[in-house]
């Protein structure tokens, strides 16, 4: 479970999050939707360790990830990440990408992380492509690998930024029915996107994001049928 | 028709040899110089990188080796180092100047390539699990380094043909060999284009594998 208590993010002066409580359960999925600029993506590098924070606690599974001591190397492997940038390693091939983590951090053999690997890949439909560079990849073909890269590492809960918002509108069907396999596999997932159809058929909840607080969370029949704030309301309207 | 007679009588078989040991003399002082200025150049790139505390010490020292003409440090430092009371052979001292000034070349080079790594990927890499020093390892380095390999090679040509410089030690190397073959046989042409070929003989090597790495790394 990932508990958020209270959790407040200053860059400088400027307060990006103020004041985020919210749990997510184990098997969960949580889409987080908001305006450019509420703090989305802020509160997934605070969920990791990427960002430090200014004032609350988050916890993953019990361990405080900004306590002073916590390993975040290791915090980091139960909490895989894709980003809206396609950020595959351009040096290493398709398997090598997936299987360097694997590799590195958990000190799996060679040949068992290329293993782990493959399944992976084969998992999100990149099988073919083993021995290619990542240059040679689609938009959506490098966001699959990315998800295979972060599966490798055998995470209890993902998270999407946006993983879909840099690609071609042709492309983004193939990344979305990948994340909604993993969604059906029980995976514990918090996405944070900008499309409608999959937060509401998706997700066991959805959360409104405005300016740094949750302005409004629930249901995504509730959310999108009968929005009770105005700013949501006017959200969708924008939006839909 | 006598003058011919000269030159050809002037440059012997053996004088190719000596010619090709000096070559392997200036092979020697290159790569020495080359591998010890890289490694040490990349880690000057880190700290330049990654310290932005040690600019402020670190840009001016460089640029001191940088741009103070390399035969001026070779003759300062040759001379210099006898008043502390230490020995060293010209091929010695050659080393250390040239690979201080191939570091102070590579370190704004790697510098550059690892500043080009931009954050969205180091935070991927992190979020992986990676440690700083897994991620520099495994993704930073070699990411940044490909990006400047081809201004990497153009140092390594570099330092090759400054190499030459060494000469005003004693050190024959290619230069030195060629001086005195010129002056016995008085055949200046003749002796410095052998010596121009082994030059390129050296540096061939190494362009054609740039070559062939870069093309490699462009897929
Ligand atoms: N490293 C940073 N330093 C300073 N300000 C930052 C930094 N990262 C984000 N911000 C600011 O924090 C605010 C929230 O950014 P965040 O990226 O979390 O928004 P978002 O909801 O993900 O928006 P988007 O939909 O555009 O991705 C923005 O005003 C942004 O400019
Ligand atoms: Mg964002």
């Amino acid at each position: 479970m990932i508990q958020i208590e209270n959790l407040h993010k200053k860059f400088g002066a400027l307060e990006v999050l103020r004041g985020i409580d919210l749990a997510v359960n184990k098997g969960e999925v949580l889409s987080i939707i908001g305006a450019s600029g509420s703090g989305k993506s802020t509160l997934l590098y605070c969920i990791n360790g990427l960002e430090p924070i200014s004032e609350g606690r988050v916890l993953v599974d019990g361990v405080d990830v900004h306590a002073r001591g916590t390993d975040l190397n290791r915090l980091r492997q139960r909490l895989g990440m894709v980003f809206q940038q396609w950020n595959s390693f351009p040096h290493l091939t398709v398997l090598e990408n997936v299987a360097l983590a694997p590799r590195i951090v958990r000190g799996l053999p060679r040949a068992k992380a290329e293993e782990v690997a493959r399944r992976q890949l084969e998992h999100v439909g990149l099988g073919d492509k083993l021995a290619q560079y990542p240059a040679a990849l689609s938009g959506g073909q490098q966001q699959r690998l990315a998800i295979a890269r972060a599966l490798a590492m055998e995470p209890e809960y993902m998270l999407f930024d946006e993983a879909t918002s840099a690609l071609d509108p042709e492309l983004v069907g193939e990344v979305l029915d990948t994340m909604r396999m993993l969604a059906a596999e029980g995976m514990t997932m918090i996405c944070v996107t900008h499309e409608m159809g999959f937060a509401r058929e998706v997700s066991d909840r959805v959360a409104f994001f405005h300016q740094g607080r949750i302005e409004e969370i629930g249901r995504p029949e509730e959310m999108f049928g009968k929005p009770r704030s105005p700013k949501l309301k006017r959200f969708l309207a924008k939006v839909l | 028709m006598s003058n011919t007679v000269t030159y050809f009588t002037g440059f012997r078989g053996a004088d190719l040899l000596f010619l090709a040991e000096a070559a392997w003399g200036t092979l020697k002082l290159s790569a020495l110089s080359i591998a010890v200025g890289t490694a040490l150049g990349v880690g000057l790139g880190w700290m330049l990188a990654e310290l932005r505390a040690t600019r402020p010490i670190l840009v001016p020292l460089l640029d001191v080796f940088r741009s103070v003409p390399l035969i001026i440090q070779l003759v300062l430092f040759f001379n210099f180092v006898p008043m502390i009371g230490l020995g060293l052979s010209p091929f010695a001292a050659g080393c250390v100047v040239l690979s201080a000034y191939a570091a102070a070349l590579v370190a704004q080079v790697a510098r550059a390539g690892i500043e080009s790594v931009g954050r969205p990927l180091r935070r991927a890499a992190r979020s992986l699990g990676m440690s700083y020093g897994q991620a520099m390892r495994h993704v930073v380095l070699p990411m940044g380094l490909r990006t400047v390999f081809p201004a990497w090679v153009g140092i390594v040509l570099g330092v090759m043909k400054d190499s030459s410089l060494v000469s005003v030690l004693g050190y024959v190397e290619l230069l030195r060999a060629s001086q005195i073959l010129i002056t016995r046989t008085q055949e200046a042409l003749f002796v410095l284009g052998v010596a121009g070929a082994f030059y390129f003989l050296l540096s061939w090597p190494v362009s054609w594998w740039a070559a062939r790495h870069e093309k490699r790394w462009q897929q």
